[in-house]
């Protein structure tokens, strides 16, 4: 569990939030240029000195600033990856990872250099000079320099942000490995909404120095009420588990969670019972009124409307869906809204057009 | 005609002068660059403007100063004779502590502009892989700042040998104590013995051309931060 309280004010800017975080898996701080995650991020590791704060990484108390106390950031066990990777100009590729490593008591490594450099793929580059590598390569050397120093909490200040598509898309996967195979809570600052559906567990919603919203990926992006569901790129998260795989056709049976629902997205072949995680847009949602039989479109699913709220163009509204459960939205025309006679606790059905798989 | 004995005295006590003046400016100079280049204090233009003013005053001056503040009746001397050293003017004391003075400037800008251009970032980056502050000044700092200590080091050093004024104001004139090589020119001259200043004249410019000739031609690449 992480409790973080910070409250400091610049002169312009105040943040004034108030988090308890899960201490496992991948928090975001999602929020706009200027929303405080940066700052936030930065008071969690102690670069910062918020003037209220109370910061607990589980059984750790790093700030409380009632009672006095500052623990410096050299003394507090975080890994912390910058937006640009910020290599050690002076030092080779395998002097800047046994940097923060070498200082760490040897019965305290968790993580050893064999393990980071295979985790991240930067074996090959160990004798090189951080002046020659590309910035995805830096930037890969920057998380592995970060883990070596096995740290109770990874903070990940937008690592992709200096990238371009292509960067980014290489680092991705190293990124949900990290995921996957360590035990390390990360809390990871973006404002690319894909990069969150991607990586985040949990998700907060940050503007003007306030937390909107804290709380598990899937609810959080379906919520209406936040200021998310209003963009071209809205939609949620469904974490699901394979329950089937059609080798002919190149399709994997999706189960959606706690219910009998499933949904179907072509993918190369994966063994039952494995975890895969989808991003729906609400653009790519259509409903009607009867299941259509004959159609080019593979899932349909049987829905409740709860309720709706206007999109970002006047022709457009948001209507949130239940689908046993799991949340949906989708973005229809005002028009199609009042042909169907759309209204809270309708039955429908949902038929959605794209399932993009994210892992 | 070659350099006397006395000519040799005069070039081994300048350079004594200098490396000790050098070694000196090094160890205080740094802190006070770093915290320069640091602060966000009000004191910072204050104290920069007293560091930088032996670049403008005429050596004269600091040595007046100096000379007062060194002297019997002076604070400092007040201090040095209840401590039982007696006066440290007309001493080899008082001109080290003249020369690290005079050239305080050009070892502090040097280092302060190096320190400046490494930015926090580094530093922060070593923290968060637990360096403590003494381990990110030697694992970080140093190594980064590594041509500014240099220049700041030949600077320190090569304007101290070629400083007149303050010597002539609080060492005087003594041979194997004050006499350095730019005094000792001035006695040559001033005796008329222009073929012995011309040797140690001339020894000082070749020294000078190729101090100057190593500090601008090592200035090629710099490290980039990346």
């Amino acid at each position: 569990m992480i409790h973080t309280r910070l409250k400091l004010n610049y002169s312009g800017f105040s943040l004034d939030v108030d988090l308890q975080l899960p201490g496992r898996g991948v928090t975001a701080l999602y929020g706009h240029s200027g929303s405080g995650k940066t700052t936030c991020l930065r008071c969690i590791a102690g670069l910062e000195q918020a003037e209220q704060g109370f910061i607990q990484v589980n059984d750790e108390v790093w700030q409380d600033s009632d009672k006095g106390i500052f623990v410096p950031p050299h003394k507090r066990a975080l890994g912390y990856v910058f937006q640009e990777a910020s290599l050690f100009p002076h030092l080779s590729v395998r002097a800047n990872l046994e940097f923060g490593l070498k200082r760490i008591p040897r019965q305290q490594r968790r993580v050893d250099m064999a393990h980071a450099t295979e985790l991240l793929g930067i074996g090959h580059l160990l004798g090189r000079e951080p002046q020659n590598l590309s910035g995805g390569e830096r930037q890969r050397i920057g998380i592995a320099r970060a883990l070596l120093t096995s740290p109770k909490l990874l903070l990940m200040d937008e690592p992709l942000a200096a990238l371009d598509t292509q960067r980014k898309n290489e680092i991705l996967p190293y990124l949900q490995r990290l995921h996957d195979e360590l035990d390390i809570p990360v809390l990871y600052v973006s404002h690319s909404q894909d990069e969150v559906a991607r990586l985040a567990d949990h998700l907060v919603l940050l503007s003007n120095g306030k937390a909107l919203a804290s709380g598990a990926i899937g609810e959080t992006l379906a919520r209406l009420d936040l200021p998310l569901a209003l963009g071209d790129d809205a939609g949620v998260v469904i974490e699901g588990h394979v329950s089937a795989y059609d080798a002919n056709y190149q399709l994997l049976t999706l189960q959606l969670p706690n219910t009998e629902l499933s949904i179907r997205v072509a993918h190369s072949p994966m063994a039952e019972g494995q975890a895969l995680r989808c991003k729906v847009q609400a653009r790519d949602v259509s409903l009607s009124l009867q299941g259509v039989e004959h159609s080019s479109i593979l899932n349909r699913l049987p829905v409740t409307v709860i309720s709706e709220i206007g999109a970002d163009n006047a022709a457009h509204v948001l209507i949130r869906l239940n689908a046993a459960g799991t949340p949906l939205l989708a973005r229809i025309t005002r028009y199609s809204r009042d042909q169907l006679g759309v209204h809270p606790g309708q039955q429908l059905w949902a038929q959605i057009k794209a399932v993009a798989v994210l892992a | 005609m070659t350099l006397s004995s006395a000519d040799y005295s005069a070039i081994w006590l300048t350079l004594k002068l200098a490396s000790l003046t050098t070694v000196i400016l090094l160890v205080i100079g740094t802190p006070i660059a770093l915290w320069l280049s640091r602060t966000q204090s009000w004191l910072r233009g204050p104290i920069g403007a007293i560091v930088a003013l032996p670049l403008v005053l005429p050596p004269t001056v600091i040595g007046f100063y100096l000379l007062l503040a060194l002297g019997p009746n002076g604070w400092i001397g007040q201090l040095t004779q209840s401590l039982g050293l007696g006066t440290l003017t007309f001493s080899f004391a008082g001109l080290v502590i003249g020369s690290v003075l005079y050239s305080m400037p050009f070892v502090v800008q040097p280092l302060q502009n190096a320190f400046s251009a490494i930015g926090t970032r580094p530093l922060e980056v070593a923290a968060t892989l637990r360096a403590n502050p003494w381990d990110t000044f030697f694992s970080v700092i140093v190594p980064l700042a590594r041509p500014g200590f240099i220049t700041a080091a030949i600077l320190g050093f090569a304007h101290t040998v070629g400083e007149f004024g303050v010597v002539l104001m609080i060492g005087g004139n003594i041979p194997d104590k004050t006499r350095v090589v730019s005094v000792q020119i001035y006695d040559h001259v001033e005796a008329m013995e222009y073929a012995q200043a011309h040797w140690l004249a001339g020894a000082m410019l070749v020294f000078s051309f190729v101090v100057l000739l190593a500090l601008y031609s090592s200035r090629k690449t710099k490290a980039v931060w990346s």
